[in-house]
């Protein structure tokens, strides 16, 4: 292992960025994650990589997408604002299939709302987002060290799949520093290269998992790319049967890999009578709330999900069977709370929501306190 | 003889041009130029926004990315950085290069990256229905400005010599030799190189503003080389607007060249400083030094 270091969030990120093998980064400054752009400004260079800042946050996916494909493991990273004018990008990359890595930091909205506070405000527009229906992968890190493991595995997600993945944390995980010793060694994933010789390759022909291998410009592969509806060779049709196909493929590539891409922590939920839903922060918070309630008696457990999207039914529906009381705790308004409620609907949980978007985070008292206003008074907790 | 179909998709035809555009003839301008400088077409990209102009890209046996809208110099920026040794082109048309890309054209020609945009300019959307468009000429119909166009269009190789673009020029889509030698020229510029091709749109424009079919318009651009517009201005757009705008003459040919440095180069001669960086240079793959 390496030698204990203080890092901040958003400087972690570019360190994952960097040890994923992702050697382009093009942004636009905006608070709060401005370091990640500063951070990959420096470092770059000294890997062989390039930084540009580009004109506005549509410029900088769209950069880093042409980079991608030309061969380079590409990223860009904004917080809300840009996030909203990203949009436009993240469903070509879907559309078009290039591996890319978005970083939401995520500030305070709507608009320009409050640009240097915690908020989990994205998380919708992260999935829904970019108009139509596409795929995504997001990630929600929970502290300064997974904020390196889950940048790495956004890249190789992205790799893997051929698809853009975006990873959200909120501003103070985003400034926050914490001691953390990186790992030496990670793994790394590159995309899949075709097999067949040139005048062969088709670059939406599918192999039997859903995704196409993927060769760069410039290395005797030629073909089309485009955001419109397209066959296995790119090229735009507007047949109804070509357009069924690509829409499910593209779907079905995802959503038939679930368990290569889903994952959520379980703490102390074998034995819980009530379950936290929380991510990100706030699940940070709601560790400590489980720790206080236990103190006092209760069977409290935390259910994070690692992967917001695809949203893990599974691991809700589960946990909503065994408990009696699910409190959902989001820095928002109430937006997974919507998705809990629709995996939860086969079991008896009663479903208690926790919300703020004042730009102040959740405390553990008050999940603490949410949690034992569902309890009846137990004699003798102590 | 260059063998045009030797560059062409044929698989992708039929095209989407109208009878008359003279898109087509930049198409094979384009081609011819590609073949003068010798170039292989695994070694070029043609990255394209959103138009009548951008669809054409799919049709050339070259890396092609179809990007959106506007977008195609900031997509061409990072193929360019990723591939420096590619030749790379921006095929756009005046609105999706002035209007919704006009910030990326602008930024492109700022950092002087060594792309070749080629503007394809029929002053007025054609995809979508013959709408105004930011260099349809005051007082001009469009299917959005019936009462004639109330703005001021843009000059676009003012606006890219303004910008830092290295390399600026305009031609007409009838001249094609002389097109096919201007982009060829533009190819072999190290830096930003902006091409305002006077195309033609018959169909919407030369309806609207009693500009005739494809032939007529593209006479009117021969009989007026060095005043382009001229023959627009005068064709009265607008009977009712008693007073049409002055003739705007729109010079053509090589407009600008200069010599600054070459954004893609520049951006890999960045060293980190020491001291500069929080970050320690990772440890090269494979224990390298070691010993």
């Amino acid at each position: 292992m390496g030698e204990p270091q203080l890092l901040q969030g958003n400087s972690a990120c570019a360190l994952g960025a960097i040890a994923a093998g992702c050697r382009f980064y093009a942004g636009y400054p905006i608070s709060p994650s401005s370091e990640v752009a500063e951070e990959m400004a420096r470092a770059l260079p000294a890997v062989g990589g390039l930084f540009v800042q580009m004109e506005d946050e549509i410029a900088s996916l769209a950069a880093a997408i042409g980079a991608s494909v030309g061969g380079m493991k590409a990223m860009t990273g904004t917080s809300g604002p840009g996030f909203s004018l990203m949009q436009e990008h993240i469903g070509y990359a879907a559309m078009a299939e290039v591996p890319c890595v978005v970083v939401d930091v995520m500030r305070g909205g709507p608009s320009t709302g409050l640009p240097t506070s915690p908020s989990q405000g994205d998380v919708m527009q992260a999935r829904w987002g970019t108009h139509g229906d596409h795929p995504i992968i997001v990630l929600a890190p929970a502290s300064v060290r997974e904020i390196h493991d889950l940048t790495i595995r956004a890249f190789n997600l992205a790799e893997r799949f051929r698809t853009p993945v975006i990873v959200v944390y909120d501003e103070v995980l985003g400034h926050v520093r914490e001691r953390v010793i990186l790992p030496e060694t990670v793994d790394v994933v590159d995309r899949r290269r075709p097999t067949v010789p040139p005048e062969r390759y088709a670059p939406y022909a599918a192999d039997d998992d859903g995704v196409a291998p993927l060769m760069p410009f410039g290395e005797g592969y030629r073909f089309h790319m485009t955001g419109l509806v397209h066959d296995e060779r790119g090229y735009p049709t507007n047949d109804s049967a070509a357009a069924d196909a690509l829409i499910r493929r593209l779907h079905g590539k995802i959503d038939e890999h679930l368990a290569e891409v889903e994952d959520v922590e379980r703490t102390l939920l074998d034995d819980a009578e009530v379950a936290v839903f929380a991510y990100g922060i706030v699940a940070a918070a709601a560790r400590d709330a489980i720790g206080m309630a236990r103190d006092r008696g209760i069977r409290a457990g935390l259910l994070r999900p690692i992967t917001l999207w695809p949203f893990p039914e599974g691991a809700v529906a589960e946990t909503a069977a065994r408990v009696r009381s699910l409190v959902v705790a989001e820095l928002n308004m109430g937006q997974m709370v919507r998705e809990v409620r629709a995996a939860a609907a086969s079991g008896n949980a009663e479903l208690v929501g926790l919300f703020r978007a004042d730009g102040e985070a959740i405390t553990p008292q008050a999940i603490l306190e949410r949690i034992e206003s569902l309890v009846p008074v137990m004699g003798g907790a102590s | 003889m260059i063998d045009v179909r030797g560059y062409l998709r044929e698989e992708t035809m039929p095209h989407v041009l109208c009878p008359g555009c003279a898109h087509g003839i930049v198409l094979r301008a384009l081609i011819e130029a590609i073949a003068a400088r010798g170039l292989s077409k695994d070694e070029v990209a043609l990255v394209a926004g959103i138009g009548c102009s951008s669809r054409l890209v799919g049709h050339v046996d070259v890396c092609t990315l179809h990007a959106t809208h506007g977008r195609a110099p900031a997509f061409a920026t990072g193929i360019k950085l990723s591939r420096p040794e590619m030749t790379v082109a921006v095929i756009t048309g005046d609105g999706d290069g002035l209007a919704i890309g006009g910030n990326h054209l602008i930024h492109a020609a700022r950092r002087n990256i060594d792309l070749t945009c080629l503007l394809f300019n029929n002053s007025i959307y054609g995809m979508t229905g013959g709408q105004l468009g930011p260099t349809t000429p005051q007082g001009a119909v469009a299917s959005t400005s019936p009462f004639g166009n109330p703005e001021s269009p843009f000059d676009a190789c003012k606006l890219m010599e303004g910008a830092g673009a290295t390399f600026v020029a305009r031609v007409a889509a009838f001249e094609e030799p002389v097109l096919a030698s201007v982009i060829a020229a533009a190819l072999a510029h190290k830096g930003f190189a902006f091409i305002d091709v006077i195309s033609d749109c018959p169909v919407y424009f030369g309806r609207y503003n009693h500009g005739g079919e494809g032939p007529e318009m593209l006479m009117a651009m021969k009989r007026h080389d060095t005043a382009i517009d001229a023959v627009l201005a005068t064709k009265r757009f607008v009977p009712h607007i008693q007073e049409t705008p002055a003739a705007q003459t729109l010079p053509t040919g090589i407009l600008h060249r200069a010599d600054r440095p070459e954004f893609s180069q520049v951006c890999r001669q960045a060293h980190p400083v020491a001291g500069s960086g929080s970050i320690a240079p990772p440890e090269t793959e494979g224990g390298a030094g070691e010993g």
